[in-house]
């Protein structure tokens, strides 16, 4: 394996800006956050290599002709080591089936996603294919040249086979093992051509996934599941208020004594124990009696005493602080001034944990020669190696990472500040000399996680004499994880999913005000789309209902310039059986369906869900999805991931919802923090169309249509429009 | 000190009355296919089988096991009905993040020993695993397939 050179090349220059969908580089953006991924100054930036060129540090052969694929992405349940393998192994020729992923350490090499390195966005697969192809294509090429070279035969003589170079004329055949040390030797061509798309036999496929065999029975290991020689396990238990500190313990020497117990720490607003087993060391730390320090009585500056979702959202909705335009065109001040109708309406949605299955945890080693090595799950490694280097007080290039799969993605591994045990654990292998393996409970996990932001919008809409919307205004109040984590203002992850429709509503004014959360707040599968999505598609339908337009035949209209939008609307058409809206009957009881669409990630999408009532809760029973994610590598996988998205939507959607009460978060477990169960999930039809577009997001797209989908049809059902989320908040009955 | 059967074998723990069943397996034996996820027996990631039956380790105290027989995902592939719910876990693709997963084959297996044909009601009462993944259709396929075969 090939270590990463002292500097990350120069990235604290370059910047890091959505737009559309797409991911570009641009020339002086925020550089506080960019400077901590790059964790190194700039001086050794004029010799990095240029990132995913370098054969050696992607593909190993090995001797018995095996083949490993470095990649810069880490595998959460989204396929994309199967997408990897697939794609390198076209161009290689060798079948993805025997080759074996593996997340690649920090490094300049991995810096693919348009110089940078994370795995979200859902940027993994569209940033990376063409440079995976070509690191396939010129290791193959690299490997002719070595047969041809050691068979003393014209290279155009030979061909391969699944990783075997093949001599036809004299039968004779090398291995990519045999070959693989000489191959690599060789300077690599940049003008290796690429196979013709005609003659792909992987990709565009629907390829088993490689991880499935092993996570089907048991053998897949996730950072939870490591173990090293000398640990010792530990345990937390963090402050009840966020924000205060331990104070006092007043029974350590009871606690000390207590079975395998090995040590009592105090850490940055939490107290820990270390043991020889983690239950002894939960039983311990759980037995603490703590005196913490108190939370500021009133306000949302912090998380005081009194801080409740409500008071936040009481706060967004009142703010009067000016916005800041993320969108204009057009007179929208004269055409309400013509209106014909105007309408008006508030939208907001919860705070959400990620509740994926995995608690966190870490495992960290201080090594005798000075380095740390560390196992932790994140989709960002060059940020958690500065993270850890601090927190150890060593320099990154001393700290080796080790990154499992993650026991579920869902944006919950990024920093976040203190989201995250391994700064807790390196802390205390510090001090206790030991190895340290430290595990969040279940219900420290729901205290610390990073939440999806509480958000709130105004929406605004002038109708003409024609019943159709002449201009739209919305006003966001909130902060996203954007702005916090990478600078960004106005902060895009607040507004995307309300700006950039492809509607033609001629006259438009968006604005978005922050007003920052106390909160630890993150990232969160889809993003600012997972709600601002539903509130602009709601708003859509109360535009229709209020022109006395049908919501399908609305948005057809206004989507008349755009042939890839239509062509979507009707296929979502044809597989829900021809739009209708309802209410009509099945089996005695009466259903509905509502339409969203969204753009997300760099891909499109149009959703119908059919919902009922049952005991006064939404019922839903079908969700059609066309997607048009332009092209894909593995329509199995895509088709997959919808699914699951669709499946998070409805939890959003349906009943989840994080809640602050009394400066303290509500539920600390499942059996109240309530998620989408199988009894919940509906039939999920979904239909790829690919356009040929450039290559869009998959893991995320499916998700931010779901929400209005489900409220449009809970609309058309009942007559009664909610505006806010989960809809088990608000009481339903028939119309 | 406790004496377990599992997975066909007896084995010795050190540990302390009140450990639960999932914390000895996935610590003190290093049997770590069966996952920790909630505690509270809500998730069901750590089902394992007890005498044929679906049991949820977390809160399952190891003195309360007694001279049961204890199956983990480990073993489950050496049960006919495992066998299969296994191979049609890999058929029908359904693992995403697969964190659940071990729990959901187990509760599957659990739910074909007891109701060798299941109907979707069955399924959909029988297996209360979460998967936050959202594979609740791959996996009645799944468990569909696996009672067919």
């Amino acid at each position: 394996m090939i270590l990463a050179p002292a500097s990350a090349a120069g990235l604290s220059r370059r910047a890091f800006i959505l737009r559309s969908g797409a991911f570009v580089l641009g020339a002086a953006l925020p550089t506080r956050v960019l400077a901590d991924v790059a964790g190194a100054g700039e001086g050794a930036a004029a010799v990095a290599p240029a990132p995913g060129t370098r054969v050696a540090a992607f593909i190993e052969i090995g001797a018995d002709n095996t083949v490993r694929f470095l990649s810069p992405f880490v595998e959460g349940g989204q396929g994309i080591a199967t997408g990897m393998a697939q794609t390198v192994g076209e161009e290689l020729d060798v079948d993805p089936a025997r080759i074996e992923v593996e997340c690649a350490p920090p490094g300049p090499d991995y810096q693919v996603v348009n110089g940078m390195r994370l795995t979200g966005g859902s940027f993994s697969t569209r940033s990376s294919y063409p440079v995976v192809r070509r690191l396939g294509a010129t290791a193959r090429d690299m490997l002719l040249r070595a047969a041809a070279a050691r068979l003393e035969v014209d290279v155009d003589a030979l061909t391969t086979r699944d990783g075997v170079v093949v001599h036809a004329t004299s039968g004779r055949t090398l291995t990519y093992g045999d070959l693989a040390t000489e191959a690599l030797a060789l300077t690599p061509r940049e003008d290796v051509p690429l196979r013709d798309p005609a003659a792909f036999r992987w990709i565009g496929k629907p390829v088993g996934r490689i991880d499935v065999a092993d996570k089907s029975r048991g053998l897949a290991k996730y950072t939870i599941d490591h173990a090293v020689d000398g640990m010792l396990f530990a345990a937390v238990v963090h402050a009840p208020h966020y924000g205060t500190e331990p104070k006092a313990l007043s029974n350590e020497a009871d606690v000390k004594v207590m079975p395998g117990v090995h040590s009592i720490h105090t850490l940055p607003g939490a107290v820990a124990v270390t043991a020889d087993s983690w239950w002894r060391a939960r039983k311990a730390v759980e037995a603490l009696d703590v005196t913490w320090t108190d939370p500021a009585p009133t306000g949302i500056a912090t998380v005081a005493a009194d801080f409740s979702s409500d008071g936040m959202l009481a706060a967004l909705t009142g703010s009067t602080a000016p916005g800041v335009s993320v969108e204009a065109e057009g007179d929208t001040a004269a055409t309400f001034a013509a209106a014909a109708k105007v309408i008006e309406a508030e939208y907001h949605a919860p705070y959400l944990n990620h509740a994926q299955l995995e608690p966190p945890s870490t495992i960290a080693r201080f090594n005798d020669d000075g380095t740390l090595d560390v196992w932790l799950p994140n989709q960002m490694p060059e940020a958690f190696q500065k993270l850890c280097a601090e927190a150890g007080g060593v320099v990154p290039e001393q700290v080796r990472l080790h990154q499992p799969m993650l026991g579920g993605f869902f944006g919950r591994h990024f920093t976040y500040g203190t989201g995250n045990p391994f700064p807790q654990a390196i802390l205390l292998a510090k001090a206790t000399g030991r190895p340290v393996k430290l595990v969040w409970s279940r219900e420290e996990e729901f205290k610390m996680d990073a939440l999806r932001p509480l958000s709130f919008t105004r929406l605004k809409a002038a109708l003409g004499a024609d019943g159709m919307p002449t201009a739209i205004t919305s006003r966001t109040v909130g902060e996203g994880p954007l702005g916090r984590y990478f600078g960004l203002s106005p902060d895009s992850s607040t507004v995307e999913g309300i700006t950039e429709k492809p509607y033609a509503i001629a006259n438009r004014a968006m604005e978005t005000v922050t007003l920052r959360h106390p909160v630890n707040i993150a990232f969160w599968r889809s993003v600012g789309h997972s709600m601002n999505d539903f509130f602009y598609e709601g708003f859509l339908d109360e535009i229709a209902d209020a022109g006395g337009q049908d919501p399908f035949a609305l948005r057809k209209a206004l989507l008349a310039h755009s042939r890839r939008h239509l062509a979507l609307l009707d296929e979502v058409a044809r597989i829900s059986g021809g739009w209708r809206r309802g209410p009509y009957t099945v089996d005695g009881t009466s259903r509905a369906r509502g339409l969203a669409m969204a753009s997300p990630f760099g891909s499109e999408t149009a959703t119908i869900a059919e919902v009922s009532l049952e005991d006064g809760a939404t019922k839903v029973h079908n969700v059609w999805v066309a997607f048009d994610p332009g092209s894909v590598v593995n329509p199995a996988i895509v088709k997959a991931q919808v699914e699951s998205a669709v499946a998070l939507g409805l939890s959003e959607t349906l009943v989840e919802q994080a809640v602050y009460e009394n400066g303290v978060r509500r539920d600390a477990n499942y059996d109240t923090y309530q998620v989408l169960r199988r009894e919940m999930m509906p039939a999920v039809h979904v239909s790829i169309v690919e356009s040929g577009a450039p290559m869009g997001g998959v893991g995320e797209p499916g998700l931010p249509g779901v929400p209005g989908a489900v409220v449009n049809a809970v609309a058309a059902l009942t007559g009664v429009r909610v505006r806010s989320l989960p809809l088990a908040n608000t009481p339903l009955s028939a119309a | 000190m406790f004496t377990l059967t599992i997975n066909g074998e007896a084995r010795d723990v050190d540990v302390d009355e009140g450990t639960p069943l999932l914390f000895v397996l996935r610590d003190t034996l290093g049997m770590t296919g069966t996952k920790y996820g909630c505690g509270i027996a809500q998730c069901g990631a750590c089902t394992v089988l007890m005498d044929g039956a679906a049991m949820r380790s977390c809160q399952l105290p190891v003195e309360a096991v007694g001279p049961s027989e204890i199956t983990t995902i480990e073993a489950v592939e050496a049960d006919d009905v495992g066998k299969r719910v296994v191979a049609a876990w890999i058929e029908g693709q359904v693992p995403q993040c697969g964190y659940c997963q071990s729990g959901q084959v187990m509760a599957a297996t659990a739910l074909l020993k007891q109701t060798p044909e299941p109907s979707d009601d069955d399924i959909l009462y029988g297996m209360s695993n979460l998967c936050r993944c959202g594979t609740y259709n791959a996996i009645a396929a799944a468990v569909r397939q696996a009672a067919k075969a």
